[in-house]
């Protein structure tokens, strides 16, 4: 069952890395999911997977743990990293259409607004709106 | 009193979140509610530098079990020097946000992002602190992009990919360390690392830990994502990410290492040596080019973080005191620089050096206050950054690591050039040529909010010179008790251990 595991957690991580190396905005989405499941199912054979065993140490035995139990920590662990992914990945999907909506490019070699040495034109484009912006708040 | 650093500006964030339509009372909220967080931690930070350690267990879990917050000397050292230019971006937000952002909701996630800031620099938990930097992450994604301009929702889709990437390397360094060692919490895994049987694994979770981190505090290979961003939110907002974000993922580097893999440190230093050779000095060859003050200034943060890099990876007492003092130094100064670069802005109307011009002679105040946090980041003589530096540097002597000594001054040189740049083109240049905007009387607009806080980081930049060697001494402190998990691992664990 872990080997099982390994080896899906490790198709789930190229696949992802894959994805995330193309172009395409979305593949790039999937991709980023992709990753967070294989993550996911690494937190979850990390606490040595134990089949039909309570969750549970009884406090009346001894300090030291002896029977073989299963270990609830992973499970919280990734309760919390769905919960987070859901609401990073609803985030970064509406980031894409609106930016898809604005920019119109779903190519992200065309996204080179912000890494290119400012131009010419980009810059007066830039500052008409840095003044208008000025002086309606100099109004207020 | 250890919950108040986290529970103030969540309770803030709330009560601004009801107060949606009412700008006033948010920004009432947004400065009374800082300079509260701001008394706090000059209380906590009291309180650390008498006892040692302030720790606490929620939910009275035992702990090793439970979720353990810890504030110790660094701790609160960055918890002070946070809320400090917390408190002023709050005041200098006043009119550095204009009130269409102010209305879709500035400030409930200005407070969110203070709550991660602060939940990050008190947690004692890998977990915990994996959480913590979320709720940064998610604040400050939606910061980014709040307006809906075209360049910041592409500046902002590079910023929350490879963000996102970092997090995923965290969070299965989390996953092996805790499969590897069966503890999440840091003060029992300082214990239980020491006896994890292979080297390999050991330094296989160091590295992951090193990229998730490096990713997020913009070191050499992954630090992309942040001149590619930082410079598209407006200034206030790009302020508050340069003081706070990248630190935290420096701090978070300290933290997990000296408690975690300080036996790995002999092993990774020499690429560690490299990586902060190379961030400092892509970042300020990168810096140099650029021709828009907040792009110039991005790059910059990069090159500093070079530095508080090098004294991580030098990993002795005074390496690591120099890199707490320089990290404490670059929060300040590099505020001061945007908070200026967004006066300019508001004065003139444009971020490009080549259309600024003759700040000189229509504020020379302003002038003033430009050139001492400049000086400092460049290390004159006797603001901050040069007592940094001269710490700094003065151990890689030490430690006979002559070639990043080269490095780290040349670097140095640079950085002073680019600052001269700034003021040659935007404070000495004549202005009123075709093209080129100039302040006019009659547009002219500086607003006392936006005043206040490039003085106060001002002065606080030549008093943390004068008064280097008592905050020599705590940082002194704080790094000689990361150097000795001991104590930390006894306040937590009770002693014994």
């Amino acid at each position: 069952m872990t080997l099982l595991l390994a080896v899906t957690a490790g198709i789930l991580f190229a696949t992802g890395l894959y994805m995330m190396l193309r172009r395409s905005l979305v593949k790039i989405l999937i991709g980023l999911l992709l990753l967070s499941y294989a993550v996911n199912l690494l937190l979850f054979s990390s606490g040595k997977l134990t089949p039909g065993k309570p969750p549970i140490i009884s406090f009346t035995g001894a300090s030291i743990i002896t029977a073989n139990y299963a270990d609830p920590v992973p499970q919280v662990l990734i309760l919390t990293a769905i919960v987070i992914s859901f609401g990073l990945t609803a985030f970064a999907v509406v980031l894409i259409l609106k930016a898809h909506q604005t920019i119109g490019v779903d190519d992200l070699d065309q996204l080179r607004a912000t890494d290119v040495l400012s131009e010419e034109d980009h810059t007066r484009e830039l500052d008409l709106e840095e003044i208008d912006h000025c002086e309606s708040e100099g109004d207020e | 009193m250890i919950y108040f650093p986290i529970l103030l500006p969540l309770v803030l964030s709330i009560l601004s979140i009801f107060a949606w339509n009412s700008l006033r009372t948010q920004r009432v909220l947004a400065i009374t509610g800082s300079f509260v967080l701001l008394l706090i931690n000059f209380q906590v930070f009291l309180q650390v530098q008498q006892t040692g350690i302030l720790h606490a267990q929620v939910g009275n879990w035992p702990a090793p079990f439970g979720i353990t917050l810890v504030i110790d000397r660094l701790s609160a050292i960055l918890l002070l020097t946070g809320s400090l230019v917390i408190f002023l971006a709050a005041i200098f937000s006043l009119s550095g946000i204009d009130s269409e952002r102010a209305r879709w909701g500035y400030f409930p996630l200005f407070h969110f992002l203070i709550v991660g800031v602060n939940g990050a620099f008190c947690s004692g938990d890998l977990f915990n602190l994996y959480v913590w930097f979320e709720v940064m992450l998610m604040a400050s994604f939606v910061l980014m992009v709040l307006g809906s301009e075209r360049r910041q929702l592409e500046g902002g889709l590079k910023y929350v990919i490879l963000n996102l990437l970092s997090s995923i390397l965290f969070l299965s360094a989390i996953g092996l360390t805790y499969h590897f060692t069966g503890s999440l919490n840091l003060a029992q895994l300082t214990i239980n690392m020491r006896v994890i049987s292979s080297q390999g694994i050991a330094l296989l979770i160091a590295v992951l830990f090193l990229v998730g981190f490096g990713i997020k505090a913009a070191i050499f290979p992954f630090f992309f994502w942040l001149p590619a961003s930082y410079h598209t939110p407006p200034i206030t907002i790009t302020a508050l990410f340069s003081g706070l974000l990248t630190k935290v993922g420096v701090y978070a580097l300290i933290r997990v290492f000296s408690l975690l893999f300080a036996s790995q440190m002999e092993f990774l230093q020499p690429f560690l040596l490299i990586l902060a050779g190379l961030t400092m000095v892509i970042g300020v060859l990168g810096a140099a080019a650029q021709t828009d003050f907040r792009r110039l200034l991005s790059f910059h943060i990069i090159s500093q973080i070079g530095y508080l890099f090098l004294g991580f990876a030098l990993f002795t007492k005074a390496s690591l005191a120099a890199a707490i003092y320089f990290m404490v130094h670059v929060i300040f100064a590099k505020m001061a620089l945007f908070f200026v670069a967004g006066l300019i802005e508001k004065k003139c109307g444009s971020f490009d050096l080549r259309r600024l011009g003759g700040l000189y002679r229509n504020s020379p105040i302003l002038s003033i206050f430009f050139l001492i946090p400049a000086l400092a980041l460049a290390g004159i003589p006797p603001l901050s950054g040069f007592f940094a530096k001269l710490l700094l540097l003065l151990e890689t002597i030490r430690l006979q690591k002559y070639g990043i000594t080269i490095i780290a001054l040349l670097v140095s040189l640079l950085t002073l050039f680019s600052m001269t740049k700034i003021w040659n083109e935007v404070f000495w240049k004549p202005p009123l040529e075709e093209g080129i905007k100039s302040p006019q009387t009659n547009h002219l607009t500086s607003p006392i909010s936006m005043w206040i806080p490039i003085i106060t980081l001002g002065l606080i930049v030549v008093l943390m010179g004068i008064f280097a060697d008592p905050l020599i001494n705590l940082t002194n402190a704080a790094a000689g008790s990361l150097l000795q998990p001991q104590t930390y691992i006894e306040a937590i664990l009770g002693a014994g251990k």
